[in-house]
């Protein structure tokens, strides 16, 4: 079976991690660090790191008009930095945003640094609970109808899906159990064969 | 904390969990510029900028080479405004082996402590042990031993040192070739030679070894110390730093006076050009059509003061063992 050709927005942030876990997923990871660069992925991950950076980049030579175009329909997977990136609502402090997933995402939610923490949870995922690393954390505070919950903590959801989307509030690449990921690189194998059937 | 630090007690090093989340605050910043604020202006100037996180103090290094006097710990008020202003992770210094200070930083809600030899010492013979904190810390290193040593006591970053205050990056890429140079010439070494090599290197020979099998070191590398505009900021990525340190790049003018960037509207504009321009450059530090661009918005740099001028004892690096 081919690998699939994964984007990780190389920005800023631990895009390196992300790159590791994905040739172990199964998939063949692509730095991207320019807008142009997005027409050769059939997916992207938008790692951990900070999100007021990320914008102040996006905000250049089009790069967020061509993010949003690409994830309103192609699979994307954001973790922490990114799945605040992803959501509809920012606060604490409010601050703009991609925009597709139908969530509310609350910043550094859980303190500062001293309060980051490593987990471990039940989740809809085969295989037993997992591990999860909160690093200076946002927390999911709402979610439409149309997204579903594969993890909680506190009663919080932490790993979200919607269609072709999916979120984490922590981050899977820090840890060794790539369930995470092999779900994502999945997600990105059956939008390809959907391609293929339009074809 | 009291009797953890009493001097004489024993006590485990930091839990794998914790070294693994001080590593992870790390990995988040790499890629990324940490900028030198004085204030909550310049705080706010620079996460507009980009930066990835502020290092807060009450002097850049310009300043304090250019005015002496004992160069200490910022004033909590002062942190705590930063905190309050930013929502990137802060940073603050420490004075070398004065774990008194670091314990009133965590105390903070400091996000990372810089032990730093920017300022003047505490103890000529101890470092902080760094495990004793929940907070982690990055400290300045001018080659492999040294930076081994910091990791052993609990150091979750490393930065190289270079002669900061200075504006002359050529220390830094001394310290960084340094490293890499080591780094390399362990991996060739054969499992006898690694306990000779540990000896050499003055550090621990397990460290010593999982240089030896990596390649790298265990803990992000980044660098600082002289680091004035975005080509400088792109030779240390490209020489293998792995994010970038500026402190007195953004917001000094002459040697020991600042940009007035609260009252001057100019002069806000050119700290505003140097600290977008790095943070670009440090993305791109592999595309020099960008970096073209981005030094040519660069409005003004900082004078600098030439590195191999300094004498022996004007030196910051010497400080620390």
């Amino acid at each position: 079976m081919s690998r699939p050709r994964i984007g990780v927005l190389a920005i800023q942030g631990d895009y390196d991690a992300h790159s590791q876990a994905l040739w172990e997923a199964g998939a063949e990871p692509v730095l991207v660090r320019k807008p142009e660069e997005l027409a050769s992925v059939d997916g992207l991950i938008i790692p951990g790191g900070e999100s007021t950076t990320f914008l102040k980049f996006l905000e250049r030579d089009g790069f967020l008009g061509a993010l949003r175009t690409f994830v309103q329909d192609k699979p994307t997977f954001g973790t922490c930095a990114g799945c605040i990136l992803l959501a509809k609502d920012v606060t604490h402090p409010p601050q703009r945003s991609l925009g597709v997933l139908d969530a509310t995402v609350e910043r550094n939610a859980y303190g500062r640094q001293i309060d980051s923490s490593i987990e471990t949870g039940e989740t809809q995922l085969a295989g037993g609970p997992l591990e999860m690393v909160y690093i200076r954390a946002p927390r999911i505070v709402k979610t439409g109808d149309g997204v579903e919950v594969l993890a909680e903590r506190d009663g919080f959801p932490v790993l979200v899906e919607q269609g072709h989307l999916m979120a984490a509030t922590f981050h899977p690449e820090l840890s060794s159990d790539r369930r995470v990921h092999q779900r994502f690189v999945e997600l990105v194998r059956s939008w390809q064969a959907r391609q293929r059937q339009k074809q | 904390m009291a009797e953890v630090h009493s001097g004489n007690g024993h006590h485990a090093p930091s839990s794998p969990t914790t070294l693994r989340l001080k590593v992870g605050l790390a990995e988040m910043l790499k890629g990324g510029v940490i900028m030198d604020v004085m204030n909550v202006e310049q705080a706010r100037i620079a996460e507009e900028a980009g930066a990835v996180s502020v290092m807060a103090l009450e002097r850049v290094p310009a300043m304090i080479r250019a005015e002496g006097g004992v160069a200490r710990m910022a004033n909590p008020k002062l942190i705590k405004a930063i905190i309050e202003t930013v929502s990137i992770p802060v940073m603050a210094k420490a004075r070398i082996g004065h774990f008194a200070e670091a314990q009133i930083l965590q105390e903070l809600g400091v996000d990372f402590i810089d032990e730093s030899e920017v300022l003047t010492p505490a103890d000529e013979a101890h470092h902080i042990d760094k495990h004793a904190f929940t907070t982690p810390f990055v400290c300045g290193a001018r080659n492999l031993g040294e930076a081994l040593r910091r990791i052993a006591e609990g150091a979750a970053m490393i930065r190289t040192k270079g002669e900061a205050g200075t504006g002359d990056v050529v220390h830094a890429v001394q310290h960084m070739r340094q490293i890499t140079k080591e780094m390399k010439a362990l991996t060739v070494l054969s499992e006898q030679e690694l306990f000779a090599a540990a000896k050499e290197h003055q550090a621990p020979y397990e460290l010593v070894r999982m240089v030896a099998q990596t390649g790298k070191l265990p803990v992000p590398n980044f660098s600082a110390g002289g680091i004035a505009t975005p080509a400088d900021a792109a030779l240390m990525m490209q020489l293998g730093a792995e994010a970038i340190f500026v402190g007195s790049g953004i917001f000094m003018k002459e040697r020991a006076t600042p940009l007035d960037v609260e009252n001057d509207p100019k002069e806000r504009e050119e700290a505003v050009s140097r600290a977008k321009a790095i943070v670009i450059a440090t993305t791109h530090y592999n595309d020099a059509k960008i970096l073209a661009e981005v030094s040519a918005q660069v409005t003004g740099t900082m004078k600098g003061l030439a590195a191999a001028g300094l004498d022996e004892k004007q030196l910051l690096q010497t400080r620390g063992w």
